[in-house]
């Protein structure tokens, strides 16, 4: 394919591919490199996987938002009252856990087809394959973005604002979005090539809403709390939910959700330096 | 300066998912010529094998053979798609593929949006694609049909959107497979003299067909492929003899 953002060395070859001597690391730097120069690509295609996936809905994306809003008020009632929670402080709770963790949780069910779903175009182009990873990050980004309105109008309608402790958000919605990508790398690559993963990958998600203080508030385990950090969707969920309703986040919490994006890092890059080049056999 | 080299190429295709070790057995005991189980215990068919070629400057090479000798599988190697198994592969100049030009095309999107997606797939600016999308539109010949989704298009439309879409390029390498020379008759002499001159201005053309006229017209070598192995290469003239 003509790519016109690809330098044109004068001397040497443009392709060089030598089964003797891999250069296995060249090729994955360079695939991220033009993959995350290129991202206009991966986001005017999530545009369009939005577009196309609510095709002549009426309220389109936002028919998530309000399914949202219903479970938030309808949750945030009953639990309140089983947990025995003021509504006033428990709504503003469950309706950022509610949106992070249907966010979290989409990421993880769609980063099982990021590279599979692209079969048509992996095997006709030599892509980068991070586009099409990002692809499907940008896609669940723009969906979620759909419902921070409901944020707003939760803490409007409750009278909570955040302080200034707000600003820790940016941070944290990096490590997420730093997550999703890497989590997408790898789970991607890995369903690609065992096609028994993605199910497993969605059972074990409903497991983890349960086990992961998404409905319930962590002071509610008592004593227990501070395992939560080994729990690594607590960790990374908490570094976006505790700017927003609970007045900051602990630095061990921090710590863990930084610990655990490494090692997904590690362990995706690894898979992706060592085979990048069987993808393509793989979709 | 533009070439192709390939040096005892070889791509296998793993057969995965085929789970039972019975069903491999009992395959692989038939004695297949191009089936058989690599290092690691796998059944692979062997797509390419021990391929050798150099192509230089300002030759117009056709891969002929049979269904499945691997004339599209090549293709695909040329064009990055699929990385060998073994044996190396050095492409030099900037390579233009028109394999299946349908891929990426988004059927809910209009032509014109197609056309703009057509250009960041192939990595230019917005503002560059949408450049590009008059000149398309209008070689297309679709007219006000460019700005309805693709979805409504009729089979031929589409090809003419694709082949409209695909041909905007001046590439040094040129690989073609033969899916660009059927198509609707009065396209078809538009369409041919825009790929003659894209033929004449690429400095090496691969063209991959079954059609033996294309051969003569416009290739200068040809190789014929078999079972994935090359068993002729030289002069169209010569080879064409052969068989």
């Amino acid at each position: 394919m003509l790519d016109a953002t690809l330098p044109r060395p004068d001397q040497g070859p443009l392709y060089l591919c030598d089964a003797a001597r891999p250069r296995r690391r060249a090729a994955a730097l360079e695939d991220l490199a033009t993959g995350l120069r290129r991202w206009r690509l991966p986001a005017a295609l999530a545009r369009l996987d939005i577009r196309n996936r609510y095709r002549g809905s009426v309220l389109g994306p936002f028919w998530l938002t309000l399914s949202t809003a219903v479970m938030v008020v309808g949750l945030g009632i009953l639990y309140s009252s089983l947990f025995k929670l003021e509504v006033r402080n428990y709504l503003p709770f469950v309706a950022v856990s509610l949106i992070v963790w249907t966010m979290i949780n989409q990421t993880v069910t769609d980063a099982c087809t990021s590279l599979t779903s692209a079969e048509g175009i992996i095997r006709q182009m030599p892509l980068p394959f991070t586009v099409h990873v990002l692809r499907s990050v940008f896609r669940n980004a723009l969906i979620t973005a759909h419902s921070l309105p409901l944020v707003f109008l939760v803490f409007l309608a409750t009278g909570t604002m955040p302080g200034w402790e707000v600003l820790l958000l940016i941070p944290g919605l990096l490590l997420v979005v730093a997550n999703a990508f890497f989590v997408s790398l790898l789970l991607g690559m890995v369903c690609a090539r065992f096609r028994d993963i993605a199910p497993i990958v969605n059972s074990f998600m409903q497991l983890a809403f349960y086990m992961s203080p998404v409905l319930w508030k962590p002071e509610l385990l008592g004593d227990t709390a501070r395992w939560l950090p080994l729990n690594p969707f607590y960790s990374v969920m908490e570094t976006v939910r505790g700017p927003l309703v609970e007045g900051g986040v602990a630095p061990l919490v921090w710590l863990s959700a930084v610990l655990y994006t490494g090692l997904v890092a590690v362990v995706a890059l690894a898979f992706f330096v060592r085979f990048r080049g069987r993808i393509a056999f793989w979709v | 300066m533009p070439h192709i080299i390939a040096e005892s190429l070889a791509i296998d295709f793993p057969l995965y998912h085929m789970g039972a070790r019975s069903l491999k057995k009992r395959i692989l005991s038939k004695a297949p010529l191009r089936l058989r189980e690599d290092a690691s215990h796998r059944v692979v068919v062997s797509a390419l094998r021990d391929l050798s070629f150099r192509i230089g400057r300002g030759e117009r090479v056709a891969l002929i053979g049979h269904n499945g000798a691997g004339k599209t599988t090549l293709l695909r190697t040329l064009a990055g798609v699929y990385e060998p198994v073994a044996g190396r592969l050095e492409v030099a100049g900037l390579i233009g593929s028109l394999i299946d030009p349908s891929a990426g095309m988004d059927q809910e999107s209009t032509g014109r949006e197609n056309i703009v997606l057509r250009g960041l797939f192939r990595g230019l600016s917005e503002a560059e694609s949408t450049a590009m999308a008059d000149e398309v539109g209008a070689f297309s010949g679709l007219g006000e049909f460019l700005d309805v989704p693709v979805r409504t298009y009729s089979a031929g439309m589409q090809v003419r959107l694709s082949f409209a879409m695909a041909t905007v390029m001046e590439p040094e390498v040129l690989l073609m497979d033969e899916w660009f020379l059927a198509g609707d008759a009065a396209f078809m002499a538009k369409a041919r003299e825009k790929l003659t001159r894209l033929v004449t201005d690429a400095e090496i053309l691969v063209l991959a067909t079954h059609d033996m006229e294309v051969v003569r017209e416009w290739c200068t070598r040809a190789i014929r492929l078999d079972a994935g192995r090359i068993v002729a290469d030289g002069p169209v003239a010569e080879v064409l003899e052969l068989a």
